[in-house]
């Protein structure tokens, strides 16, 4: 067992008593349960066929703070350059773990934006009904930020209601006192009908490694719309572990954007579970990474009821020493017959160190379904390269025009042009070129 | 306008191009004719700049300056042309998007301000109009799903948008019907002036119906080894190539 493992479990005893719903037996249990199963399995290692590509060895080793306390010195001056400016939305802001009522802006009249400290309290039968029933018990990092996490965004929107703008939720974490492990949680509850966007952000301030273990559990009820877009630029030292999950129920419709530049090591747990008839999922994103940087996407789509369409579309650019991992896995239950699932997923290397593993996996158990699923590795292209350069652009412009153009229809389904107009600008920005083509 | 003396070119070890002499002056047209593999599409990617050919002990003069130096796209900002044989699609960059940058960079490669956007779209309007294109392939990926005619229609379209001193058709003709050749070359001839030059490049004397030239050059093995008046692409018609290979032998 890890010395952080170790730091873990002990650090549980000291802290069970405080965290949020220790009055709430039910939540008392999940969470003793959930450690006691962190415990027998630890943190995993290359050995583990789900982590064969990534190594988190070097990023457990630090000597991490795990009961993080609140900073009231962080000013709105210090965030702001973290949310979308020129957009009106709800905020919820979080710093290490804590929320922060003086830097959020959460009001609303007729849905739940709040905290889930408030709903471990607040609404006793919700969080029986959801709580960890999204999430998979067995999941080391989930188990681990079930025993532990205590705060995060709550969000439920009632049947029929459409959140008049979109809800900001922005995870901080100080660490000028050393190393610092974070876990918060999400649960989001879209009714019947129910209507949501969210755009999540997890940033470091500070240039000392951070870990952050992070669960978000969505559930999408009947004919209910989820755009959810997670926005990973983080610091050099960061590392994220994401672990998303989503329920559907009949004619749900969600999608997960998933746009990562930045942080040492990002781990995105990205699983759908497709549990009505006719629930449409969408899974895409962009990954722009440089030197030094990993970022793993492991994803699931679990096909369990008939006519479900699913759409993943992954596209990857790689520079320096840059390391990507996708694993794309595709389960079609024997009852899921007429299902539609497709997957993508292409990549870019940019220089010659950089290294992608990319693998599709697909467990169809339904004879009557439609499944595809691609995947590319490769460079620029020479003639396309001289084609433009033939045309009076100069080499740097047209291999920055291709390799957006690469990327681009990643963004199509973003459905905020403020995010979308920012993510263009992250793009042209990793990519060192000027963007003045609006493509 | 362009000089090209004693031009050599290879890739690895063989030997494309074993010295090639030609001099265009503005207002004139050329024609080379040749067999498959006897260098023409070579020659006119080297001229435009394509880097994965060894260009050995010449120069090509344009305009006083030799273009060996220069990358593609300064050759471009220059005022040279390719019309590609096979152009590239290019996913996700719509046509109007790539014909105002290349506008643009290479107005900023000469030193010269950006065109206004509304002289922009009313350029692309009189072009599009004078290669009878619709107005909806500006918003259409460039060459993404085109047919072969379409292509080359986009390709005289960049042309006329760019308006190059000398313009080198790469086997244009290729790939058109009957009325897309009478489009694409009625383009070519709306274009001509007395400052600027046209290089055909064709396997067949058709185009040189539509396009007249005032000079047709064989390529053969790597070296222009006849040249005469727009009669001998009639002869090539007639005999074909073979009397070339054996006097050439």
């Amino acid at each position: 067992m890890t010395d952080l493992a170790q730091d873990l479990l002990s650090s549980f005893v000291v802290a069970e008593p405080q965290l949020n719903g220790s009055r709430n037996l039910g939540v008392v249990h999940l969470r003793k349960e959930a450690l006691d199963r962190f415990e027998a399995q630890g943190f995993p290692t290359t050995r583990d066929e789900e982590w064969k590509y990534t190594n988190l060895k070097p990023v457990l080793k630090h000597d991490y703070r795990i009961l993080l306390k609140g900073d009231d010195a962080v000013s709105f001056a210090d965030i702001k350059s973290y949310l979308l400016s020129d957009l009106d939305t709800y905020k919820l802001v979080f710093i290490n773990g804590k929320y922060s009522s003086w830097l959020s802006d959460a009001t609303h009249q007729e849905f739940d934006v709040c905290t889930f400290a408030a709903a471990l309290n607040k609404y006793p039968d919700i969080i029986a009904e959801y709580l960890g029933k999204g999430a998979p018990k067995g999941d080391t990092f989930v188990d681990l930020n079930t025993a532990f996490a205590d705060d995060g965004a709550f969000i439920r929107v009632k049947a029929n209601q459409t959140v008049d703008k979109p809800i900001e939720i922005l995870y901080l974490t100080t660490n000028e006192n050393g190393p610092a492990f974070s876990q918060v949680r999400n649960l989001i509850i879209a009714e019947q009908n129910a209507e949501v966007q969210l755009v999540e952000r997890h940033q470091n301030i500070g240039d000392q490694p951070s870990f952050t273990n992070f669960v978000s559990e969505v559930f999408a009820a009947r004919d209910a719309r989820v755009s959810y877009y997670k926005v990973q630029n983080d610091a050099d030292a960061a590392t994220l572990v994401d672990n998303t999950h989503v329920v559907q129920k009949e004619q749900s419709n969600v999608h997960v954007g998933t746009y990562t530049f930045g942080g040492k090591l990002v781990r995105n747990n990205l699983h759908f579970y497709s549990a009505g008839e006719r629930a449409e999922s969408h899974m895409d994103g962009i990954t722009i990474i440089a030197d030094g940087q990993t970022v793993d996407h492991h994803t699931l789509v679990d096909h369990q009821e008939p006519n479900c369409y699913s759409r993943e579309l992954y596209k990857g650019i790689y520079l320096g020493k840059s390391h990507g991992i996708f694993n794309g896995k595709v389960m079609v239950r024997q009852k899921a017959q007429k299902t539609n699932a497709f997957q993508q997923n292409d990549n870019i290397l940019l220089s010659d160190k950089a290294k992608v593993d990319t693998k599709p996996q697909l467990e169809i158990f339904a004879d009557d379904v439609r499944c595809s699923h691609g995947c590319t590795v490769g460079q620029l292209d020479r003639n396309a390269l001289f084609y433009l350069r033939s045309r009076g652009i100069p080499k740097r412009e047209a291999e920055g025009l291709m390799t957006y153009a690469f990327a681009a229809d990643a963004l199509e389904y973003v459905k905020i042009p403020q995010l979308e107009k920012r993510l263009n600008s992250v793009i042209a920005e990793k990519l060192g070129i000027n963007l003045e083509f609006t493509l | 306008m362009i000089k090209i003396n004693n031009l050599q070119a290879r890739v690895e070890d063989k030997e494309i191009l074993k010295g090639i002499n030609l001099e265009v002056n503005p207002g004139e047209i050329h024609a080379i004719m040749g067999p498959n593999g006897s260098g023409k599409s070579t020659l006119s990617s080297v001229i435009a700049g394509r880097e994965d050919y060894q260009v050995t002990g010449v120069s090509i003069d344009f305009e006083g300056e030799n273009l060996m130096d220069l990358d593609p796209e300064e050759r471009a900002h220059k005022g040279i042309f390719l019309s590609f044989q096979y152009p590239v699609e290019i996913p996700g960059v719509t046509v109007s998007n790539f014909i105002k940058t290349a506008i643009n960079e290479s107005r900023k490669g000469r030193g010269e301000e950006p065109m206004e956007a509304r002289e922009m779209l009313a350029k692309m309007r009189e072009k599009t109009a004078l290669l009878e294109m619709d107005k909806s392939y500006l918003s259409r990926s460039l060459n993404e799903g085109f047919s072969g005619g379409e292509k080359k229609r986009n390709e005289i379209f960049q042309m006329a948008m760019l308006e190059p001193k000398l313009a080198i058709l790469d086997e244009t003709d290729s790939g058109l019907d009957i009325d897309a050749l009478r489009i694409v070359a009625g383009g070519v001839n709306k274009l001509r002036s007395a400052d600027n030059a046209v290089v055909v490049i064709t396997h067949y004397q058709r185009l040189l119906d539509y396009i007249k030239p005032d000079f047709v050059h064989v390529l053969f093995n790597g070296r222009i080894v006849k040249s005469g008046g727009p009669e001998l692409a009639h002869e090539l018609e007639e005999k074909g190539y073979d009397w070339i290979k054996a006097e050439n032998a």
